[in-house]
């Protein structure tokens, strides 16, 4: 874990040093990234007020998108967290035409705004003046976070609700239900965002960021929103985690356990709409999704706990906020995008350094395996050697050892090299003898050893036929565990000679090569009798 | 009133119909199950046996009837079953440790927003210990054989602590040594008075497992001690000739509504 949020932090570096040396010269204000990261904390610098607000707003973002999409990604319902997102923007022009209707009368003007803002004063300006007429004015037009944070959650349930009704009424299955919804949703919002830009209104221009998030343009009143429902999420997940991960991983049980299962997923559902619509402005509908399935699914590659999965999540999330707003403002681009770069940017390196799972790591892995089985087979054939004349003498040339293994000198030169490289073995005479350390020895003779075992096994235990049995010992020879050892050992008496006629090694013979003083490089090797 | 209700069958059913799609696959199921016995599920594929434990549950919706968990409606008593589903139901991939399978048997005593506490994960581990995985509990689930993974499930149904035990296909492809120990672990419970009610596949071993047998085919064929039902003329009214006018009506009710 710490592994790769290090080496996370290690590709941050040359790209900022980069960037410096780019526009370290361009004018006399420091217009590098680094630098304009640190005007972020100079509270007096009221130039880049917004970015903080956007960098906040991000930071709101990557919590509840992270807390949320871990719970999405293991409830495998990352196509529901799509559909609902593209769902919502029609709900985004209903809130913002909303605006649009105001009460005209002798009191003056009230508009939707009004209301929202300062509901009182508006209700007494109703109160007291008579004869109001509602009608529409494209000029008192705003974007009301509230009213467009309304819009967008009904629009987001009645996408779900369209989707479960379809499900039921008819024999499609889920998937069909969420890409029918998740475009026809889609068009009406996109035929809606362009008659609102028609209307030719001056607010309309925020509303373009829906699409592919600004988060430049969030306004205080967002990033309240933000953060009420930021808590609001962190909360609900503190106080039911319990019923949040009974239900997730088996919803049956917990419904026989007498949990309210569907109030649970519907309040998750609820919970997923409000962190999807709060983070439009900031990572737009598009890519929404993105924000909520790629830092989990990072984190779920990288851990086997749900807890950590979320605190993983979490951070993962604000990283990739954070990274992709900063970014955004230094390219002067859409949000949604970098912020989806910077997630998947830490997704690769989950998916390939991972401890666990990692592509890399597995195959780092099966590279040493394959290696120490190749030194393994080297030692079995000093040892064949070795036997094939009684272990007279303590070395073995490379010829003998390159005949044994049907190869060319060279390459017994360089597996003996391997073996010495390994303090398995030391080579003398130039490189022509072959002499096995103690360790060398007892690995060679514990791999003589799990082999004939092994063979013996299947020909006595599981009636399988003498001449069958090589090719299965050879894979499981380099496996057998001690434990393993011992259990065959007595289950065949302790025998001594395998099915082809050959002595097995046994403790003893193991021990034999331990000589009590000086390092492996002081002992020549040994010929031993059995 | 109250002694009536120490009294009263660990689980009566009566009149239970359960449809799926409107297809009824359980027929006026009547039962009433004496406390402290083990009880075989038998039937042929189809027959309703998960059905009728899960309908009994009220995981599915009934279409008439009601049940009664020690004289209660089920909804009301549901903290006095314990339940082991099928194996194949849950994700095993799913990113949580043995101990926290177990833990999850406390969730239900615990009600919402209350955490499990020492109390709660001594039990766990008493329960792991009962099904010999207390060495595994820190392990991830995906790294468990079928038959470890049916022995965590057993675990967390221990933990629940309930008088009456509802289990699907407990059985179903484990190694010999854990069928063995589930056998133990049942007759166990069986001597603590609990109740248990288990779906069962395998007509050879039910003879010896059970004390009582319920063969079932969309309704109850014969339910009894071992002894007087396991008879070749019931259990092939079991599993020989299914109902055909039954079944074909079942499906005018399905098109028809």
């Amino acid at each position: 874990m710490r592994r790769v949020l290090f080496i996370l932090l290690l590709m941050a570096c040359p790209a900022l040093l980069h960037a410096q040396q780019v526009c370290g010269t361009e004018s006399d204000r420091d217009q590098t990234m680094g630098g304009q990261f640190l005007r972020l904390f100079d509270l007096n610098d009221t130039g880049v007020s917004n970015m903080r607000r956007a960098l906040l707003g991000s930071v709101f973002l990557g919590v509840s998108c992270g807390l949320l999409g871990s719970f999405i990604v293991v409830r495998r319902m990352a196509l529901f967290g799509d559909t609902l997102s593209h769902a919502v923007l029609p709900g985004i022009m209903f809130g913002f035409l909303a605006t649009g209707i105001v009460l005209v009368g002798a009191g003056g003007v009230i508009s939707a705004d009004d209301m929202v803002r300062s509901p009182m004063e508006s209700f007494g300006a109703f109160w007291r003046n008579s004869g109001y007429s509602i009608e529409f004015r494209v000029e008192a037009l705003t974007k009301n976070p509230v009213l467009i944070f309304i819009g967008a959650t009904m629009a987001g349930l009645l996408g779900g609700a369209v989707v479960t009704f379809i499900r039921r009424a008819t024999r499609l299955k889920e998937d069909v239900a969420l890409g029918l919804v998740l475009a026809v949703f889609y068009a009406v919002g996109v035929v809606l965002l362009t008659r609102v830009q028609g209307l030719g209104s001056s607010k309309v221009t925020g509303l373009g960021g829906f699409m592919f998030g600004q988060a430049a343009l969030l306004t205080d009143g967002d990033l309240k929103l933000m953060g009420a429902v930021t808590l609001f999420a962190l909360a609900t997940v503190a106080i039911y985690y319990k019923e949040l991960l009974l239900t997730s991983f088996d919803n049956s049980y917990a419904e026989a356990a007498g949990f309210p299962v569907r109030a649970i997923h519907y309040s998750l559902m609820l919970l997923l709409a409000f962190s999807v619509v709060v983070a439009l402005q900031a990572v737009g509908v598009v890519l929404v999704s993105a924000m909520l399935i790629t830092p989990a699914a990072a984190a779920y590659m990288l851990t086997d706990r749900m807890h950590r999965m979320l605190w993983l999540s979490v951070a993962f999330g604000i990283f990739a906020g954070v990274s992709g707003a900063f970014m955004s403002f230094f390219f002067d681009a859409p949000t949604g995008p970098f912020m989806v770069l910077g997630a998947t940017l830490v997704f690769v390196v989950a998916f390939l350094f991972g401890p666990r799972h990692g592509v890399v790591t597995r195959w780092l892995r099966l590279y040493s395996r394959t290696a120490q089985v190749q030194r393994e087979n080297t030692l079995k054939a000093v040892y064949h050697v070795l036997e094939a004349r009684d272990f007279e003498g303590e070395g073995v040339s490379l010829r003998e050892l390159a005949e044994r293994r049907s190869e060319t000198e060279e390459d017994a030169s360089r597996l003996s090299t391997e073996l010495a490289r390994h303090h398995l073995a030391t080579l003398h005479e130039e490189g022509n003898q072959v002499h096995l350390t103690p360790e060398g020895w007892q690995r060679a003779c514990e791999i003589v050893r799990n082999h004939r075992l092994w063979e013996l096994y299947l020909t006595n235990e599981a009636q399988i036929a003498p001449d069958h049995v090589h090719d299965d010992a050879e894979k499981i020879e380099h496996v057998l565990g001690e434990e393993v050892v011992r259990a065959l050992e007595r289950t065949l008496d302790h025998a001594r000679i395998d099915p082809h006629g050959r002595p097995i090694p046994g403790l003893a013979d193991l021990q034999a090569g331990l000589a009590p003083e000086g390092g492996p490089e002081h002992i020549l090797g040994f010929g031993k009798r059995l | 009133m109250s002694e009536t209700i120490e009294n009263a069958p660990p689980l009566e059913i009566h009149d239970l119909t359960v449809a799926y799609h409107k297809r009824p696959v359980l027929w006026g199921i009547d039962l009433e199950v004496p406390k402290g016995k083990l009880i075989g599920v038998i039937g042929p594929n189809g027959a309703g046996k998960s059905t009728l434990i899960k309908a009994t549950m009220g995981l599915l919706p009934w279409s008439s009837g009601w049940v009664k968990i020690f004289g209660k409606p089920v909804k009301d008593n549901l903290s006095r079953i314990g339940y082991v589903p099928q194996r194949e139901s849950v994700d095993w991939d799913f990113p949580v440790s043995v101990m926290d399978v177990v833990l999850m048997g406390r969730y239900g005593r615990l009600g919402l927003m209350k955490r499990p506490g020492r109390e709660d994960r001594e039990i766990a581990r008493e329960c792991l210990e009962k099904v010999q995985m207390l060495p595994y509990a820190s392990r991830q689930i995906s790294n468990l054989s079928g038959g470890q993974q049916q022995r965590v499930f057993l675990a967390r149904a221990l933990a629940q602590e309930s008088d009456l035990y509802f289990m699907d296909e407990p059985f179903a492809g484990v190694d010999a040594a854990t069928e063995a120990a589930i056998v133990t672990l049942l007759q166990e419970l069986k001597e603590k008075g609990k109740t248990l009610i288990i779906v069962h596949h395998d007509l050879p071993t039910a003879r010896n497992y059970f004390d009582m047998l319920l063969l079932l085919n969309m309704r109850v064929i014969a339910f009894g001690p071992t002894e007087s039902v396991f008879k070749v003329d019931l259990l092939q009214n079991t599993y020989g000739g299914r109902l055909t006018i039954l079944s074909e009506v079942a499906e005018e009710v399905r098109k028809k509504t």
